[in-house]
């Protein structure tokens, strides 16, 4: 430790049960420095993260701030200690104004001028915000940006920002980037969670990787290749995918001229949009959060109902058509919140089976409606075998899995059918390098073998290695899908942030 | 600084078995110091209340004729229940289901066979089922509050029963009574000891009961039908993932829940009073609620809590004869046990904190 250090940790250790979280791990943050932490899902960033904010309790070790031992007994006296944190899901009331929502956490002061003080602390911090707008109006580099006003308003010196830019447009990134740089050179220090390398690589100056809870080791975050980073995250060389371009065969999935008003005041309304979808090809659809994309995947699953002709599976007419007809017609669908969505949390992995494949799996619906467990054990057999889904147990329920892994199973639950056409939302969202790196592999395979696969994604990388023609959605409107090789990463940035008129 | 419940990671299993037992420990703590205020001996009222009524075979008896309306109602509501959806109205319910059944005596009273009595039955059902179909059609297609309306239903039912034995279904030679002529023997259930010194009241219902209870069970723990009412009870978009409509699976439940409490219905009115009257429950349908929560949502496990609740119908007879207490005591009592029901369900799944208002640095 130096007079430089403002955080350490010292052999942090943290146990669930039987599973070691966090294993003896020691850390420390320097003045003016941006520190990377690296690790799969599941690997103890998370429960690391939390100690260090508070809200969990180490079982063995010790916290230094400056220098002196610190027991950081909740989120206040973190807080109270000078730790920030900007937490990747954000927490901010829709229905409110940035101003009015940074004025909940200081009930001392007049919502006005919180809200003046937040547009000086933005200025000088190059994030630009309108504390007077709706948050619900906000997009969500917008909404991104208050929430990290509402840290700095604590003057913390030591900040944790959890996987931020999972939602932004790289022109976005690039200006927290510049944010966070500024925050280091006035001394501060930066602890930087993300799965992203290339950007851990750009901003960092080191990078911690943990795995399975232990520290792997530091490494200076500017020189060490980002494959060398990845590997030491997942302990094993990571096959790259192997997307080479397929010969498209005949239309699987039509969508002609679909308008859909939004359901909710806070939704996104479908304008015109068409596409056509390809046997044997990956069509990604790139965006940012919030442009139409939930409601584009209600539309094509079938979860919402649009006029018969504007939909067609395999040259059929299915706009008309529910989820469970359109995939007795060969489709799948893959959600973008496995929990909830995908899965029903508290149900064991056997029965969330029928939940997608009541008709395709081994016939786990007989005669009368009886349900046979044993056809959707086997399945699941299949599934997590395929997957590689850890734990692997039939019986645990959906919730008890990480990210990584459910994600993996609630794929490997759909590609099990080898199904003629496959829709995905997010593929690998929040999920670990190596489970997506499996994840964009089956995706490749699905469409190599024959299927038409159509990947809506955020995460720009993910699609210019995986699909063969991209599109972008922006509030609500398709571009026409170009071929991904004649595409930069700048101008398909360009189109998500500026919309359908500046499209690539 | 306020209070915050937080869900507990892992809850052991035998912290869920013992759960009820502790409810059941707290009512009758409670009970015990409401004695004591009442100037009765808290040992003696107690044991007037829970333990005699099981010494003798006429309040065993007694015991079982009041436990199977409640387990049938019950098997019905926990269905609803499980899928989230909130059918409060199981007394109306069950007086549509009494109506209908006791329709066919009351038009055709020279009725005789043995198909009288299925006949009535599945009448019942079908009149439960059509006055529980009523805040189903109106939430799926008006988004009208489900709870409200199956609640209020209960006094439309209530003020129809009451008219009919008062006009058009009064017994013409019934010196004005307001009732309907006694039910043929055909269209009454057999009681099922009729000598002996274990004879009694208890009639077939129980059995009608248990048996809709186990083909509940496996309709929930097998068939698709429960899969769906499960997903949906639990995970409203995960439900429209798997395909399953929410508003079938509403109206579904409705149907299903009104149809059992019609039956209770008609194994009232074709067991122990064997005719209509103005009143025919004493509050069966809402009691219900709290068997089908203390039995956990298990039709199994139901039956066991319908008899627990008719304890404290039977023990509440037993307090007022012997010791003076009103009948209101019974109603405190059940409430008393539904709160301790769900507050050590709810404390055994979340801890509580002290939270201390936060201040925050300017």
């Amino acid at each position: 430790m130096t007079d430089q250090t403002l955080f350490a940790a010292r052999d942090i250790s943290k146990a669930f049960g039987s599973l070691q979280a966090v294993d003896s791990v020691s850390l420390t943050l320097e003045a003016g420095e941006i520190v990377a932490l690296l690790g799969e899902n599941g690997a103890g960033k998370s429960t690391f993260v939390k100690m260090m904010f508070g809200a969990l309790q180490p079982d063995s070790g010790a916290f230094f701030v400056r220098g002196a031992p610190t027991v950081l007994k909740n989120p206040s006296a973190a807080r109270a200690a000078g730790i920030g944190m900007v937490h990747q899901h954000f927490s901010l009331f829709d229905a409110f104004t940035g101003a009015q929502n940074l004025a909940l956490v200081m009930p001392s002061e007049r919502a006005d001028a919180v809200g003046q003080k937040a547009r000086a602390l933005g200025q000088t911090y190059g994030l630009p915000i309108d504390p007077d707008a709706l948050v619900a109006d906000l997009s969500v580099g917008e909404r991104q940006r208050i929430e990290i006003v509402r840290c700095l308003m604590e003057r913390p010196d030591i900040i944790i920002m959890d996987e931020p830019t999972s939602v932004l447009t790289p022109q976005e990134a690039e200006r927290l980037f510049k944010t966070l740089k500024s925050l280091a050179a006035e001394g501060r220090a930066v602890l930087y969670i993300s799965h992203k390398l290339d950007e851990v690589r750009a901003l960092c100056d080191r990078a911690v990787v943990l795995r399975r809870g232990r520290l792997i080791g530091t490494y200076d975050a500017r020189t060490t290749p980002a494959r060398t980073l990845a590997e030491a995250m997942v302990g094993a060389k990571i096959p790259a995918v192997a997307a080479s371009p397929g010969e498209p065969g005949a239309a699987a999935l039509a969508v002609k001229t679909l308008s859909r008003p939004s359901d909710t005041p806070f939704g996104t309304a479908l304008h015109e949009v068409s596409l056509t979808l390809h046997a044997g090809e990956v069509l990604g659809i790139a965006g940012m959060a919030g442009n139409g994309q939930s409601e584009l995947f209600a539309a094509l699953s079938g979860e919402t109902l649009s006029p018969r002709e504007a939909i067609a599976i395999d040259g059929a007419p299915a706009g008309h058509l529910g989820i469970e007809a359109r995939r007795a017609m060969g489709a799948a669908f893959v959600p973008e919140e496995r929990l909830g969505h995908g899965t029903v949390p508290t149900l064991t992995l056997t029965d969330n089976v029928v939940l997608s494949r009541r008709q395709t799996a081994d016939r786990t619906t007989g005669p009368g409606g009886f349900l046979s467990w044993r056809a959707a054990r086997r399945a699941v057999s299949r599934v997590i075998a395929a997957m590689d889904v850890r734990p692997p147990n039939l019986a645990a329920p959906a919730k008890t899995l990480s990210g990584g892994n459910l994600q993996k199973y609630v794929m490997g639950r759909e590609l099990d059918r080898a199904p003629g056409l496959l829709i995905v939302n997010q593929p690998t969202w929040g999920v670990d390098a190596g489970a997506a790196a499996a994840i964009r592999q089956a995706l490749v395979d699905r469409a190599r073998a024959g299927g038409a696969v159509l990947v809506i994604s955020q995460d720009l990388d993910e699609l210019f290695a995986i699909a063969d023609r991209m599109a972008v959605i922006a509030a609500g409107r398709l571009t026409e899908p170009a071929a991904t090789p004649s595409l930069t990463r700048a101008d398909v940035g360009l189109a998500m942030a500026k919309g359908f008129d500046n499209a690539a | 600084m306020r209070l915050e419940l937080r869900p507990r990671a892992n809850v052991p299993w035998w912290a869920n078995a013992l759960s009820p037992v502790a409810a059941l420990a707290v009512t009758a703590a409670v009970g015990a110091v409401l004695f004591a205020a009442l100037g009765k001996p808290p040992g003696r009222a107690l044991y007037v209340y829970f333990v005699e009524p099981l010494t003798d075979p006429w309040s065993l008896h007694e015991l079982t004729v009041k436990a199977a309306p409640l387990i049938l109602i019950a098997v019905g509501l926990s269905v609803a229940f499980r899928a989230n959806r909130w059918n409060i109205g199981a007394e109306g319910q069950l007086i549509a289901g009494a109506i209908t059944a006791g329709a066919l005596p009351v038009l055709a009273p020279g009725v005789s066979g043995a198909w009288v009595v299925p006949a009535m039955l599945l009448l019942a059902a079908a009149g439960g089922a059509a006055w529980g179909a009523i805040p189903a059609i109106l939430k799926t297609r008006f988004g009208a509050n489900e709870i409200l309306v199956s609640l209020m239903l209960v006094y439309v039912a209530g003020l129809l029963l009451d008219y009919l034995v008062r006009g058009p279904w009064r017994n013409p030679g019934g010196f004005n009574f307001p009732e309907t002529a006694s039910f043929p023997p055909d269209a009454r259930l057999a009681e099922l000891i009729t000598d002996g010194a274990f004879s009694g009241r208890a009639n077939t219902g129980i059995v009608i009961a248990v048996v809709l209870a186990i083909l509940t069970f496996i309709l929930i723990a097998r068939t698709l039908k429960g899969f769906e009412i499960a997903v949906s009870g639990e995970s409203p978009r995960a439900a429209r993932f798997a395909g399953f409509d929410e508003r079938r699976t509403t109206l579904f439940v409705f149907l299903y829940s009104g149809a059992f409490a019609g039956i209770a219905g008609a194994i009232e009115v074709m067991g122990t009073i064997g005719q209509l009257r103005p009143a025919i429950s004493p509050g069966y349908g809402f009691t219900a609620i709290i068997v089908a929560f203390l039995g956990r949502l298990n039709p199994l496990a139901i039956i066991v809590a319908g008899y627990l609740l008719a304890l404290s119908y039977i023990g509440g007879e037993a307090a007022q004869m012997m010791l003076q207490l009103t009948d209101r005591t019974t109603r405190v009592f059940q409430g008393v046990l539904l709160f301790a029901v769900l507050a050590s369900d709810t404390l055994l799944r979340h801890e509580v904190r002290l939270v201390r208002a936060k201040t925050v640095a300017p």
